[in-house]
């Protein structure tokens, strides 16, 4: 049952920012086994909803991050998973085997907690002791264990310490070592890095990412926050009012998202509502009212004829200038309320004709203040055809 | 930092004078020479040799010390529980009787408790014959009675600020429920535990109303010696006594309030 999991790692080389090896990830493979099933899963708290009938496959060795606002269900599903609770119908499956009824402190399964729940009264040795000496083993392998798992987190010099005695991001450490000392099949995140600092959050999240390439282990992990999602998760599972709204990888839950809520929550966007007034198999183009022009998207849709639908536009993939650009499919034109210098970049807001507000990103390329565009500036907004996206929900 | 007003220092020191004058009093008479308890007559040790040679007041003292350690022991357990059970199951069939049962003995007037305690253990002799007469256990089962609302009052104030995840965290490491309690919730409250024993211990060995009442002919505790001799007309002895008393009841009190005051800082932390 541990035989896939090892302490060493693998090898030196192991490419530290992302999760995926070169081979075709588990989850596109046809009929590749699921490691982690969740089958048609409700929660309700009496009249209260928490999960809506959720079915999703998790795969071994995934990074599968659930991120959605407070009150999603993520952290309902979680506990579900870490039997905290128990679904009000659906099944759980982890590894081929039917968790209902089984309880929490027989799973295979840990869970580090967003508050990290680290014992008090006990050391940071015993806390990582605490999983082993559940299960019998003796105390010079429970030892051992300790010290290896200790080690990996850089912690091995500060074993005696009390949890009052630590930094956030030791603590949040040892979390995570008494979390995986018992070497879970599974692993649950909540809010991993949630109480971390911006800086340490950095650092901490490719961390994460090695440690769970070394081990082996599939980690779910539960999050607000898009960034974090973004860099650690081989995928991600955008949740709203207690159901998935999109399973994807994180590229594709940036640039294509499949609905409105999944463009506004990850990232900013620019929504133009418009009525399809032609649509061809590889292309559609959109009267806008919002943009005040036809827009053109190189991308097939599947839509009734003259439905309302939305242009979701990152404000990175916009191009301003003041000067009208040649052979543009979408070009509009406003005048710019706000800017913004950040240092590495700019950020515009662009009011249009129609009223609406358009947020536009650029790089800073210059040093050349003259060149800047400002407020009051009359400009033309455009980008390629294939940047922006038809969302038709 | 501001300055303390003439207003507040005069309440203060009158509150002090006012609370602890007639312990100074007593304790600085329980060193008179003289034979009248009014009459100062220089210092002496004089009346805690008596008090020592006195095998009454040292039976009373002894039985007082034990019957305040075994209810305070028992109370602990069973007032933990309770607590436990107050603050941990969230809804139950019988839980504001519960919860009744265990703030009533905090307001109800001792002569009324002691009264309800003798009643009841003479229905129980009549009924089943136990307990047969009363003495030393009859006390211990009154003082129990009062003491566990304390313990499952403190215990239940402790495990509601209790970060209920670490015991989820220790489930989830494999913990049952039944070694979850002693490896992790029981060390977590401990300070509570052991302030609510000191405070029993204390409540117990003070007690006269309730005892009076359950003891039988041959127990009776310290403070229904004091009392009976105190009728009598007072003698220097009892100044003596009552001085011993209030040094143990301090030391009991103050430990108790370290041992929250420990815990406090605990939360503080763990917050």
């Amino acid at each position: 049952m541990t035989s896939t999991v090892t302490i060493e790692p693998q090898s030196d080389s192991v490419p530290a920012a992302s999760p995926q090896t070169s081979k075709m990830p588990l989850w596109k493979q046809e009929g590749a086994k699921p490691f982690l099933r969740i089958e048609n899963v409700t929660k309700k708290f009496g009249e209260f909803t928490a999960v809506d009938n959720i079915s999703l496959d998790i795969y071994k060795n995934e990074l599968f991050c659930l991120l959605g606002g407070s009150g999603s269900g993520k952290s309902t599903l979680l506990r579900m998973l870490a039997g905290f609770e128990s679904p009000t119908s659906g099944r759980i499956i982890i590894d081929g085997v039917d968790m209902a009824g089984i309880q929490p402190w027989k799973r295979p399964v840990n869970m580090m907690f967003q508050s990290y729940a680290l014992f008090p009264h006990l050391s940071v040795e015993e806390n990582v002791a605490f999983g082993l000496k559940r299960e019998g083993l003796d105390r010079s392998e429970v030892k051992q264990r300790v010290a290896e798992m200790l080690e990996m987190v850089q912690l091995g010099h500060l074993g005696k310490r009390k949890p009052d005695q630590l930094s956030g991001g030791q603590r949040q450490r040892v979390a995570l070592a008494r979390s995986l000392v018992k070497r879970p099949k599974l692993l649950l995140l909540d809010e991993p890095l949630g109480a971390l600092d911006k800086k340490l959050r950095e650092e901490t999240q490719f961390e994460l990412i090695n440690i769970q390439e070394e081990l082996g282990v599939t980690f779910v992990v539960v999050t607000h926050d898009q960034e974090e999602a973004m860099t650690l998760a081989s995928r991600i599972g955008v949740m709203n009012h207690g159901v998935i709204v999109q399973t994807a990888e994180p590229h594709d839950v940036y640039e294509y998202p499949n609905s409105r809520f999944v463009a506004e929550f990850i990232g900013s966007v620019n929504l133009f509502e418009g009525r399809v007034i032609e649509d061809l198999p590889d292309s559609v183009r959109i009267d806008s009212k919002d943009a005040g022009a036809v827009l053109f998207v190189n991308h097939g849709i599947s839509c009734a004829p003259n439905q309302k639908v939305h242009v979701a536009l990152r404000p990175e993939k916009t191009q301003i200038s003041k000067e009208k650009p040649e052979g543009q499919q979408n070009c509009i034109k406003g005048i710019i309320e706000e800017t913004a210098y950040m240092g590495s970049l700019s950020v515009y807001r662009v009011r249009l004709a129609s009223g609406m507000e358009v947020r536009v990103t650029q790089p800073n390329t210059t040093r050349d203040l003259g060149a800047r565009l400002t407020w009051n500036d009359e400009v033309y907004l455009y980008w390629d055809e294939d940047s922006s996206v038809v969302l038709t929900s | 930092m501001k300055r303390r007003s003439l207003f507040l220092n005069t309440t203060a020191t009158m509150g002090f004078i006012f609370l602890y004058a007639p312990m100074i009093a007593l304790v600085v008479y329980s060193f008179n020479k003289s034979k009248l308890v009014t009459v100062w007559g220089g210092w002496s040790l004089k009346w805690y040799g008596e008090l020592f040679r006195n095998d009454q007041i040292i039976d009373a003292a002894l039985l007082s010390f034990k019957i305040a350690f075994i209810s305070a022991s028992v109370a602990v357990v069973l007032g933990t529980m309770a607590g436990f059970v107050l603050s941990r199951f969230r809804r139950f069939r019988g839980k504001m009787l519960l919860a009744g049962w265990v703030s009533a003995p905090l307001v109800m007037p001792e002569v009324i408790t002691g009264l309800s305690l003798l009643l009841l253990f003479v229905a129980m002799e009549g009924a089943f014959g136990w307990p047969a007469g009363r003495g030393t256990s009859t006390i211990i089962i009154a003082h129990v009675t009062f003491c566990m609302a304390y313990v499952a009052v403190i215990v239940q104030s402790r495990l509601s600020q209790l970060d209920e995840t670490l015991e989820e965290a220790a489930m989830d490491l494999g913990a049952k429920p039944s070694s979850l309690f002693f490896l992790v919730t029981l060390p977590l409250i401990m300070p509570a535990v052991i302030s609510g024993w000191l405070l029993s211990f204390t409540m117990s060995l003070d007690d006269l109303v309730i005892a009076s009442f359950v003891s039988g002919p041959g127990n009776s505790t310290l403070p229904m010696v004091i009392f009976s001799k105190v009728r009598l007309g007072v003698s220097p002895e009892v100044n003596a006594l009552a001085t011993l008393m209030i040094a143990v009841v301090a030391i009991g009190v103050t430990a108790a309030m370290y041992q929250m005051r420990r815990q406090a800082k605990l939360l503080e932390k763990q917050g």
